[in-house]
């Protein structure tokens, strides 16, 4: 019998046996330029409705497209970041669909000649191990308006400032095999867009969504007939909703039943997906070369100008990380996640102990921020005062559990650690003849125990260790308390 | 050579139809699927040139697609946006309910 509780990740229990899903991903990812696509409107978000719009985006007749040199680069940079070949001539074409917030009544996109082809990203998984995913392909596409349908009983208000603004498809190849996968592979996806700066990845505007394609099968058997679920904006409800379409599908064909290939909607208060019935024939799109633009063309030697200037990309930094600072590869994926984690990172540890400034960080500033609910940009702990904080634990003046009072009173009071101890007199005593001192103290105080000791019960010498701690405030240095009650209590 | 009569019908007319919200009356379809035939059956003759190992052709002027650089110069004009919307209400175009 199969124990559920030792199930893999991806892995479904059923009646007939163990069931695996199939996983691809379609992110949309909002390219950061100022202006859209095809038009010189800006591409901010939150401005006031109809705004940002031009006549081109509101598709007035005779107004024609002309593509933003920017947002081809940023293309260009990302398929060259995804490790895949660049399509040095591309086609856009016309998705045709009905829908209030689209008025040409058709999105340009790329459909036969997208303008980057197959590629590969190394993916991170929790328990410390590495994937490969695939991507088929990304392409340049217009992103559609916002209809509000909460503003009036039997009408929709309908916000054209998105129309247009420029978004990338990343198709992933079927490779995924499990929400926790998804959510890694959604995470890198992100982390490499920061980098090279084509998207700000910020789910929560809309900048990154992804669609989900789901299906199951039995192990080594063909892929199912997959469900597509739809505009999830958080890795959380990416999860959720790939687990809970994953357990529809296995019930159905468990019961005999078949699935049918459609698009799903994640109801974020059920946890549950349903059908999204009007868009049947949603899939007829009847896309044609879109005959207001030409191919988009341009030179390699242009692919190789925007090559050179690319950043180091997360997985490059994260092995230098490791091999410099002598971390564990597992902390070097945490703190590449992050530009910004991996800038603080280096300047805090330069010439410092590099695996103790990662434990500070990783395990220390990460969980008081998470704690008091503030983003790391919103620190109240420089690199700078982190940093001496380490160099204080390494060179003796403060001991490690000092260092976390230290570290409390930085979070509130924005101070310097040495300023902080200085204050407040938290100074490491190494000096033999003081600690010698307390050791006297703790000896006359517990003579009985000493006795205890001296005829042959060892373990009570941590018992003096922390007598003598708590007598100096915990200011102790307690490699020098150890050698010298040794040596006292021989 | 495909026969001229059956490249489409009226089904496909119907689902074409729908597919672009076009409301034909039933008395038109016959009539509308022998027209699209014949113009289908009459651009079918292209089909008689071998082109198995031509590009599909883009553009016959040679021009290159022209790029511009990514500057707002553009909107702030929603009077003019909104000017022609049957309904609008503070800067939003109004129309029936659609919703998912």
């Amino acid at each position: 019998m199969n124990d559920t509780s030792t199930l893999k990740p991806g892995h479904i229990q059923g009646e007939t046996g163990i069931w695996e899903m199939v996983i691809g991903l379609e992110i949309h990812a909002q390219i950061s330029s100022k202006s859209k696509l095809f038009s010189g409107a800006s591409a901010s978000f939150g401005s006031e409705a109809n705004r940002n719009v031009s006549l081109v985006d509101a598709a007035m007749p005779g107004m024609l497209p002309v593509i933003n040199e920017f947002c081809v680069e940023q293309a260009v940079k990302t398929g060259l970041a995804l490790n895949a070949k660049i399509n040095n001539v591309s086609v856009f074409d016309r998705k045709n669909y009905f829908y209030a917030d689209l008025p040409q009544g058709y999105q340009i996109s790329q459909f036969t000649k997208p303008i980057v082809g197959e590629g590969e990203i190394i993916v991170d998984l929790d328990n410390g191990e590495q994937t490969t995913i695939g991507i088929e392909r990304l392409h340049l596409e217009q992103d559609a308006g916002k209809s509000l349908h909460d503003q009036h009983p039997t009408k929709s208000y309908i916000d054209l400032n998105r129309t247009g603004v420029a978004l990338m498809e990343i198709v992933s190849k079927p490779d995924i095999r499990s929400p926790q996968e998804a959510g890694a592979y959604v995470k890198k996806i992100r982390s490499i867009l920061r980098y090279i700066g084509a998207c700000d990845g910020n789910m929560e505007e809309g900048s990154l969504r992804a669609d989900c394609n789901v299906s199951v099968r039995k192990s080594g058997e063909e892929f199912g007939t997959r469900c597509e679920i739809k505009n999830l904006n958080s890795i959380r409800f990416i999860i959720q909703a790939i687990q809970s379409e994953a357990e529809r599908q296995v019930d159905i064909l468990e019961q005999g039943g078949t699935i049918d290939q459609e698009t799903r909607l994640f109801d974020t208060s059920t946890g549950e997906t349903r059908s999204m019935r009007s868009k049947e024939d949603a899939h007829d799109y009847r896309y044609f070369p879109d005959p207001d633009l030409l191919p988009l063309e341009f030179t390699e030697s242009w692919v190789q100008d925007i090559k050179e200037k690319l950043p180091e990309l997360p997985d490059s930094l994260k092995k230098r990380l490791v091999k410099d600072f002598g971390i564990t590869s597992y902390d070097a994926s945490i703190l590449v996640e992050e530009k910004d984690y991996v800038d603080f990172y280096q300047q805090a540890a330069n010439g410092r102990d590099g695996k103790l400034t990662a434990n500070w960080m990783i395990t220390e500033l990460f969980g008081a921020l998470k704690k008091d609910n503030l983003s790391f940009s919103e620190s109240p702990i420089t690199t700078e005062n982190l940093g001496e904080l380490i160099s204080l634990i390494s060179n003796g003046t403060i001991s490690g559990k000092i260092a976390k009072e230290v570290f409390s009173e930085m979070m509130k009071s924005k101070k310097s650690p040495s300023e902080i101890v200085k204050e407040k007199g938290l100074e490491q005593v190494s000096d033999n003849s003081e600690i010698l001192k307390l050791i006297d103290q703790v000896i006359l105080d517990n003579q009985d125990k000493v006795n205890e000791y001296l005829s042959g019960k060892d373990k009570l010498f941590g018992f003096f260790v922390g007598q003598v701690m708590k007598l100096s405030q915990g200011k102790a240095n307690p490699g020098v308390v150890n050698k010298l009650l040794k040596e006292k209590l021989k | 050579m495909p026969n001229k009569d059956t490249i489409v019908d009226v089904p496909t007319v119907n689902k074409i139809a729908r597919l672009c919200r076009l409301d034909i009356p039933e008395v038109n379809k016959e009539s509308l699927t022998k027209d699209l035939n014949n113009i289908l059956g009459f651009v079918a003759q292209l089909d008689e040139v071998d082109t198995s190992n031509v590009e599909p052709l883009a553009s016959v002027t040679g021009h290159k697609l022209p790029l511009r650089s990514d500057d707002v110069n553009d909107g702030n004009i929603e009077d003019l946006v909104l000017k022609n919307a049957p309904e609008s209400s503070s800067g939003f175009f109004v129309v029936p309910k659609v919703i998912e």
